[in-house]
């Protein structure tokens, strides 16, 4: 069994989780504390990747991503080098279709603290931005906490989107989840087994690791 | 330093419509029924709340001015407000909530002391009691060394010994201080035992003014409902004064 595949799914899983945990963060803050025009329409465009089938997104992210798209022309400016079928490319389908993900937790626990306290915040000097840091990420450490397990868990899982944007090429886009059903094609269920025996334990050793720090949190032991 | 304060605004039920001022030193209590617009009062005062039409002036400083579109962000007007419920920062422990915004921060643990809770310094405020934290809110507000003091109902979810002990404990600290206090309260008893003014107030509107170094000691709180409101007192909204003393003799 070639180990590549599963070292780029964790790769790619570890990646997007940082990135969508910091670029989620204020996104939530806006839709939470922030009232402006067209909000729910806002709200609703950033869930659309949870309802809309693989396919249909990554065929709309394989449009913007080419050279002669709006995100892919951008990226060749700046880089020199395409977007579409490399693993850059792949981390921001992963953004997009994980960001709803990464968002619903984190919204539950900022609508959870209690607005007082933002507001005692405020009184005692600190700007919204330093409330932010200080006020509302501390105290939605665990929301942060299961946006984090979930986008992992999610990206792990990807595929659709994965194979619209990325294909299939080996140490760049082959993640876990193709590897195993190229296996499955070709046959090596053995291959594809062992993938699989491997991806369980990991899912479920990272989902205790966040439990624990979750509990940590709330109770403070 | 002294406080002006004079402010309009619509509220669901009534009009909210008062005037009135504060001097360094003194306590004033504003005292009424639930619901006559008193927290709605301190929160214009701390700027988290804005009239429809007012001013609000501290000395030469003008913290807003709906004529001249002026507004000092709470950040800036250095009031300390203590809440009426428990609003401390859970994330912190009674140290770090003193610290949370301290002028300085090698006052701390002085505070700390003076306000009786050094011991339970490294406690979260959730494994602390509710006078506890009540005194802690006081400390973190003080921390800040406030130019003007808010107290919203603060010792309303205690029980009757630990509210009277921090009652004492804020008679003592008034001494101490040089700054306006506004303290709310729908406590009459508290507002005559606290209170160096007392306004009370009945739905929106303050409705006279007690000076209680004038008051007579032994004197029942609720004063003797007159015969002709209007001639005794020289009001001239019979209703209201009327709402009052049912408000007064009802939380009686």
């Amino acid at each position: 069994m070639d180990p590549a595949p599963l070292y780029l799914s964790l790769k790619l899983a570890f990646v997007t989780t940082v990135v969508l945990v910091i670029l989620a963060a204020p996104l939530t803050y806006l839709l939470v504390y922030v009232r402006f025009a067209g909000k729910s329409f806002f709200d609703a465009l950033l869930n659309l990747p949870m309802v809309l089938p693989p396919t249909v997104l990554g065929f709309y992210l394989l449009l913007v991503m080419t050279p002669r798209g709006g995100i892919g022309r951008f990226w060749q400016a700046v880089t020199g080098s395409p977007l579409v079928f490399t693993f850059a490319g792949i981390v921001v389908a992963s953004l997009v279709y994980s960001l709803p993900f990464a968002i619903q937790p984190m919204k539950a626990a900022f609508e959870k603290i209690d607005r007082r306290l933002l507001e005692s915040a405020y009184v005692l000097g600190l700007s919204p931005l330093a409330a932010f840091f200080r006020v509302i990420i501390p105290n939605a450490i665990n929301g942060l906490a299961a946006s984090a397990v979930l986008v992992f868990i999610h990206t792990l899982g990807e595929f659709g989107v994965i194979l619209m944007v990325g294909g299939s090429i080996p140490g760049e886009t082959r993640v876990a989840s193709i590897a195993i059903y190229e296996a499955v094609e070709a046959l090596r269920y053995e291959d594809a087994a062992m993938m699989c025996l491997i991806l369980v334990p990991i899912s479920y050793l990272f989902l205790l690791l966040i439990n624990r720090l979750t509990q940590r949190q709330i109770y403070g032991t | 330093m002294e406080l002006n304060i004079s402010i309009r605004k619509k509220l669901p039920h009534f009009d909210l419509d008062v005037t009135f001022g504060c001097r360094k030193g003194r306590l004033l209590v504003l005292v009424g029924p639930s619901g006559a617009g008193k927290t709605t009062i301190i929160r214009m005062l701390a700027g988290l709340d804005r009239p429809d039409k007012g001013r609000i002036q501290y000395g030469g400083e003008t913290w807003l001015d709906t004529e001249k579109n002026l507004f000092l962000a709470p950040q800036k007007r250095r009031v300390g407000y203590v809440f009426q419920e428990y609003t401390l920062f859970p994330h912190l422990t009674v140290s770090g909530n003193v610290a949370f915004s301290a002028e300085d921060k090698a006052e701390v643990p002085s505070l700390l002391k003076r306000f009786n809770i050094w011991h339970l310094k490294d406690r979260k405020p959730d494994r602390i009691s509710g006078g506890e934290r009540q005194r802690c809110a006081i400390c973190q507000a003080m921390a800040r060394r406030p130019r003007l003091l808010l107290l919203d109902e603060p010792f309303s979810a205690l029980d009757a010994v630990t509210r009277q002990n921090l009652r004492e404990e804020l008679q003592k600290l008034k001494r101490e201080l040089s700054i306006p206090i506004i303290h709310v309260t729908h406590d009459i008893s508290e507002a005559l035992y606290l209170g160096d003014d007392v306004l009370p107030m009945v739905n929106g509107r303050i409705v006279r003014k007690w000076m209680v170094q004038f008051m007579l000691k032994g004197r029942p709180p609720v004063p003797e409902r007159p015969a002709e409101p209007e001639d005794a007192y020289g009001y001239r909204d019979r209703q209201d004064l009327s709402i009052l003393y049912n408000s007064l003799e009802m939380m009686h």
